[in-house]
């Protein structure tokens, strides 16, 4: 199939120039943002921004700066304690649903299923569950933030198919055995389930993990706001000293600590990201074009 | 446990009938069980807010409370549509997610086909993992980048401005740029992500369409213009299609990190007002029936994208 004419040849070089610019777009911010946090205090003020910093020039002041104050690693570990929290009790309400409505022959499936639909179609918005959540007097309560969108009905719909697609004469021949519905998903379903949960899974993660409306909604207390709030607040602040010790005797520059929280605060995700990218990519596929 | 696997023809189907109902509901009551707190959780947490909705008909009091608060039918609907604030939040809402689409789909499409042609695979991997990567940080690093690229002081392009000869230009206060902002940002953070879809409706193509291809010595580029570009047409489509279905979805996170006061007027859409009315200006009632209008076209739209899907391309979207 591959011929290679001139005409082939022109066209692969152009094909690779065309994506390395693509490349070079998604880049050349990042690069931006890490040259801003490791730049010296003195050549920031000399000449500003260079495009390139040899990396023996490099500081972690900035760093050192951000991390040694306490309102970072508290932010850290309440992001962490919101997505554990919250992907659990999403896939602890979403596992059964998806699994009842997989049930072809189960008594009633049409009418859970317009019942769920429902809230897919029809949205009334922010105020009406913001009234409900602090009538119920969960504001700087993790809850609120979990709650209201820890079932997703596409979520669940794309974890309906994957089970509709196991073999029905498992299911059957287990129940046969006299295994009840319980014993059958758990026994059954669910040790077949394992990359749709992970996939499933991690989609409710990377959404808790970058939550950062609200969080600013419904938490008052500076204690209890994750890393994207905090992340907010220092790059909109103009007084800078709530969250970090700046002053004239500063050893890094306030652009310098804001790329440097903008960094970390990327750090988990990009960790984590070659293991997102392989289940996501896998994930989506599966939904095909319902993604 | 050992599983006999059966042939399903032999498994007895079970029938319904009003006299075995109750031995059917018996033998699924674990299925039930198990989707009681699911049940119970949609129950408060999504009916809930529908019931609340009903204030949007209502002058709402706090004292007074959802069902305790008079009637008043479609005024604050009629407010709003009176109000100045009417086109303006539509049009922008509409511009943001329009610009999104018409500009953002043809350069995933682009790029789709540009991964799909190329001969390197392992460079195609690499830039692959590279573009996906900006869809899964969220909106507020996003507006760090953003900052360090766009800032007056020392952003990497008012840098380049500068040193072109130009005024350096505040990008994200500035009311003539800050639509670009928006729509270009968004296309940078999303495009990467959605080649996916297009990738894997091209790598859906026969093989054997471009096999024929090559052995009638089709060039390149009219490889991709009759089969590639076909082949994908429908998943196009279909795209196309849900993102209308969802066209007042503007990105609330993206515009609610970015905008300021400045540019109130050229990106204020139809959920960042009603969270000003509703939560800052205690609006409730007036900022509820916003929201309900725009959940009532929003369902509309859904219903038609949907039929038009079934009809053109043959699929569903849910």
């Amino acid at each position: 199939m591959h011929t290679r004419t001139r005409d082939t040849v022109v066209f692969q070089i152009g094909i690779a120039i065309f994506l390395t610019i693509m490349l070079f777009i998604i880049l050349i911010p990042f690069w931006r943002v890490i040259v801003t946090a490791v730049i010296p205090l003195d050549i920031y003020t000399r000449q500003g921004v260079p495009f390139f910093l040899s990396p023996t020039k490099w500081t972690f002041e900035a760093f050192k700066q951000l991390l040694t104050h306490s309102m970072f690693p508290r932010a850290a570990l309440n992001s962490v304690i919101i997505t554990v929290l919250g992907t659990a009790i999403s896939l602890f309400l979403t596992v059964p649903l998806a699994y009842g409505l997989s049930i072809r022959s189960l008594p009633g499936r049409k009418v859970i299923m317009a019942f769920v639909l429902i809230i897919y179609l029809f949205s009334p918005g922010l105020i009406p569950v913001y009234l409900l959540i602090t009538g119920m007097k969960l504001t700087n309560n993790y809850l609120a933030i979990i709650l209201p969108p820890a079932v997703s009905v596409f979520n669940t719909l794309v974890m309906m198919g994957f089970f509709e697609g196991l073999p029905e004469e498992l299911k059957e021949s287990a129940r046969l055995d006299g295994a009840n519905e319980l014993q059958v998903l758990i026994r059954i379903i669910l040790p077949l389930s394992k990359p749709i949960l992970l996939t499933i899974g991690l989609f409710y993660a990377v959404f808790y993990w970058n939550e950062f409306f609200t969080p600013i909604l419904y938490l008052n207390d500076n204690d209890l706001i994750p890393l994207p709030v905090l992340l907010r607040n220092i790059l909109i602040s103009a007084s800078f000293n709530e969250y970090v010790e700046y002053n004239a005797f500063s050893s890094s520059s306030l652009e310098s600590l804001k790329s440097a929280g903008v960094f970390i605060t990327m750090l988990p995700m990009l960790l984590i990201y070659p293991w997102i990218q392989r289940y996501f990519t896998k994930g989506t596929l599966v939904g095909g074009v319902k993604g | 446990m050992s599983v006999r696997v059966l042939p399903s023809s032999l498994i007895p189907s079970i029938k319904i009938y009003p006299k075995n109902l109750w031995r059917v509901l018996r033998q699924y009551r674990w299925v039930y069980l198990l989707m009681l707190p699911t049940f119970v959780y949609f129950v408060i947490f999504k009916y809930g807010p529908l019931w609340n909705a009903q204030i949007a008909f209502k002058d709402f009091k706090p004292l007074l409370g959802v069902l305790g608060s008079p009637w008043v039918g479609f005024e604050h609907f009629k407010t709003f549509i009176d109000s100045f604030y009417f086109t303006q939040l539509i049009r922008n809402t509409l511009i943001f997610s329009l610009g999104k689409l018409i500009l953002g789909m043809p350069i995933a499409v682009i790029c789709a086909i540009a991964l799909h042609e190329t001969w390197f695979l392992r460079y195609r991997t690499f830039v692959q993992t590279m573009i996906y990567l900006p869809h899964f940080l969220s909106w507020v690093i996003m507006f760090g980048v953003l900052l360090v690229l766009l800032s007056p002081g020392n952003g990497l392009i008012n840098e380049i401005i500068v040193s072109l000869g130009g005024e350096p230009i505040p990008f994200l206060t500035s009311p003539d740029t800050f639509r670009w902002v928006v729509i270009l940002s968004d296309i940078w953070k999303e495009t990467g992500w959605s080649t996916i879809l297009y990738l894997a409706a091209l790598l859906a193509i026969s093989p054997d369409l471009y096999e024929a291809a090559a052995v009638d010595g089709a060039t390149p580029i009219q490889r991709i213009r009759y089969i590639s570009l076909p082949g994908i047409l429908p998943v196009i489509v279909l795209i196309t299609l849900l993102r209308l279905g969802h066209i007042l979805e503007a990105g609330f996170n993206q515009i609610f990190v970015l905008y300021s006061v400045p540019v109130y007027s050229v990106g204020d859409i139809l959920d960042t007002w009603v969270y000003r009315q509703g939560v800052l200006n205690f609006q409730f009632s007036l900022a509820t029936a916003v929201g309900f209008f725009k959940g009532a076209i929003g369902l509309v739209l859904l219903l038609v994208a949907n039929r038009a899907a079934k009809r053109i391309a043959g699929q569903s979207i849910y």
